[in-house]
């Protein structure tokens, strides 16, 4: 009885269902995830998604070329509201990834096996998010085609960034972040291009995951040095994840506008973050389990668990949302009194109603186990989470600048049709790359499922 | 025995304990070059065949150093000499305001030494080796463990390291020629 399965015990001791459905092997857990890449027939309904959201991109193009064609005056932004939807959807959509890196990192230095089994799509929809979220602050410079002015190059101008603003904190923050995921995702993948290398019957598709895999072969020593390497860059993408959107509230908190000048930003973003972040991967996760057949790993255990992080980063935006109104009132300063209530009962009170009532209200139903452990329900949940996140930061960026301390300079916001293209267009994109990423990488971890089996435990003194 | 020259014996095992015991008994044999291969990390394989000296967290330690250095040099130079720009009346070398990109490059620069350091090390890529030619050893990915005696090392005797693997209980013992 020894060999009892180790997953189940656990899982019977708490009443909650396994990690793992029982009865894997090694053998059944490569044939399953691999056989999805590398056999499985293209299947009308992946043909119509893509074709679908491919479409949806054309949105973002048709869009993006008017205001090359145009400029940003096509947008709604004016002054006092510079910043606009452009600045939300970037704030917003920087947030979305966040969750990636949580579950590869900061979960696998907690040994939370059960991220084992969807850290692979996780680390997808970070870059695929990030790479959306960088693309607004360039379409927001007026002139996107000078964006590389925001590095430090030597050049002919002999001008140089300037390091005491967070904008160009930003820069190196947002590219960090990007290239250390993108560093831990292709790490992560290199055993499982070995495998797909291995299996595949394809000569095309040898030669390419062949090619990608770089000679990988599974030796005592590379495993070795690839652990500390992967535990390394987990540990470097902990302090990373924590630190990109708190340089990303810097943007805000650094100046003095009123609602946005507050200590409280940095963990309340960290937490949004991570809140928007769980709700993507499950709005992610419950099709992908369910049109893929991968019940078996992305198990209801996982869902409830994204669901409890939710619920729990839930309450400490709820948390900020008082604390904000709370020191201003307490510091008693009158423009910060203004902007908190100007936010409930100024021109703009429906969109901070939505707010609270997404945000704070809807999600408290979590604490029902039954919803939890409700596919259906999460999925639900999770778009209002995530809505709701995206109208946090209209509050943040669009209400705090529409009135401060001048009554002269107030004005109000209308984003146009255009700045909705934008914004729409990007989610079609980022569904796209995630439709793609599905056929031709493997979803699912393989080599890190298969540490899951008890037969990997070594059963013999060290 | 085949005229082709021999990179070494591999023998298969089913399950990571026995590759384990395996290799530790080669290494109490004498056998030096030799190494294990299996489908995720086997805890105390590398140690078992003889492996002590992981160099990874040194070059991911100098990788850091050198970014965190870099990068704050980085921004004196510029702030302070090479562009020196009154922003606030706050000092050209403000060196609160350079901790977070002092931050950002040193996690860049040793992440990317994490990546290339390991590959560096591994010698990766290497589009071709050996064990590919055993046909076998496409299972190495899957859900099978081998291990490899190596021809180049001194105790290396075609017949009696076969015989030895043999009394391992590896099965499936197969020639690798170059």
């Amino acid at each position: 009885m020894e060999q009892k399965d180790r997953i189940e015990e656990i899982s019977e001791r708490h009443g909650r269902p396994p990690v793992m459905a029982p009865g894997h092997t090694f053998a059944t857990i490569t044939d399953k995830i691999s056989s999805i890449v590398l056999t499985r027939p293209v299947s009308l309904g992946w043909l119509m998604g893509v074709g679908f959201v491919a479409l949806w991109t054309f949105i973002l193009l048709f869009a993006v070329s008017y205001l090359f064609y145009q400029g940003v005056g096509i947008w709604g932004v004016n002054v006092p509201v510079g910043w606009g939807f452009a600045i939300t959807n970037f704030v917003w959509w920087v947030g979305i990834g966040h969750a990636g890196t949580l579950i590869s990192a900061i979960l696998l230095l907690l040994r939370q096996s059960w991220r084992n089994s969807i850290n692979r799509f996780a680390e997808a929809m970070t870059l695929f998010a990030v790479a959306c979220a960088g693309l607004f602050p360039i379409l927001h410079l007026g002139r996107p085609w000078l964006a590389y002015w925001l590095f430090p190059y030597p050049n002919t101008m002999n001008v140089w960034p300037q390091f005491r603003s967070p904008l160009v904190w930003d820069v190196f923050a947002v590219s960090t972040y990007f290239t250390i995921s993108l560093l831990f995702w292709f790490q992560g993948l290199i055993p499982d291009l070995a495998t797909l290398r291995d299996r595949a019957v394809n000569r095309y598709a040898r030669t390419i995951y062949g090619f990608m895999a770089m000679g990988w072969r599974g030796s005592a020593r590379h495993w070795k040095r690839y652990h500390t390497a992967y535990l390394l860059l987990a540990g470097l993408a902990t302090p990373l994840v924590l630190s990109v959107h708190t340089v990303v509230s810097f943007d805000f908190t650094i100046a003095i506008v009123p609602g946005w000048h507050s200590t409280i930003f940095p963990p309340y973003f960290v937490a949004g973050a991570i809140y928007s972040g769980f709700a993507m991967v499950l709005i992610l996760a419950i099709p992908i389990r369910y049109f893929y057949g991968l019940e078996d790993f992305v198990t209801m255990r996982h869902l409830e668990n994204s669901g409890m992080i939710m619920l729990a980063t839930g309450l400490i935006v709820a948390y900020g949302y008082i604390m904000e109104p709370f020191m201003a009132w307490f510091g008693g300063n009158k423009y910060d009194m203004y902007q908190f209530w100007d936010r409930a009962h100024g021109p703009y009170w429906w969109v901070f109603l939505a707010l609270i009532s997404m945000n704070v209200v809807i999600p408290q139903v979590l604490w029902i186990g039954k919803l939890r452990r409700s596919p259906f329900w999460l999925f639900v949940i999770s778009l209002d989470v995530l809505i709701g996140m995206w109208i946090e930061r209209v509050v943040i960026v669009v209400v705090s600048l529409h009135r401060d301390f001048l009554t002269s300079s107030w004005g109000m916001y209308y984003p146009t049709k255009w700045d909705w293209f934008t914004f729409l267009g990007t989610i079609g994109f980022f569904f796209l790359c995630m439709l793609l990423f599905l056929r031709v990488l493997p979803m699912i971890s393989i080599f890190e499922l298969r540490e899951l089996l008890p037969e990997a435990e070594v059963k013999v003194e060290p | 025995m085949s005229l082709v020259p021999l990179y070494g014996l591999l023998a298969e095992f089913d399950n990571p304990t026995d590759l384990l015991l395996a290799a530790r008994k080669a290494h109490d044999e004498g056998y030096r070059k030799m190494d294990g291969y299996s489908p995720f990390p086997v805890e105390g394989l590398a140690e078992a065949i003889g492996f002590e000296r992981d160099r990874m967290p040194l070059v991911v330690l100098v990788g850091g150093l050198l970014g965190c250095v870099g990068g704050y040099l980085m921004q004196w130079w510029i702030s302070a000499d090479s562009y020196p720009l009154n922003v606030g009346g706050r000092p050209y070398h403000s060196w609160p305001a350079f901790f977070v990109v002092t931050f950002e490059v040193t996690v860049l620069c040793a992440g990317l030494s994490a990546l290339f350091g390991m590959l560096g090390l591994n010698g990766l890529p290497m589009p071709y080796h050996p064990l590919f030619h055993v046909p076998r050893f496409e299972f190495a990915s899957r859900d099978r463990f081998f291990l490899c005696i190596e021809a180049s090392d001194p105790r290396f005797d075609v017949l009696e390291t076969r015989r030895f693997l043999e009394g391992l209980g590896g099965h499936g013992i197969s020639e690798v020629p170059y």
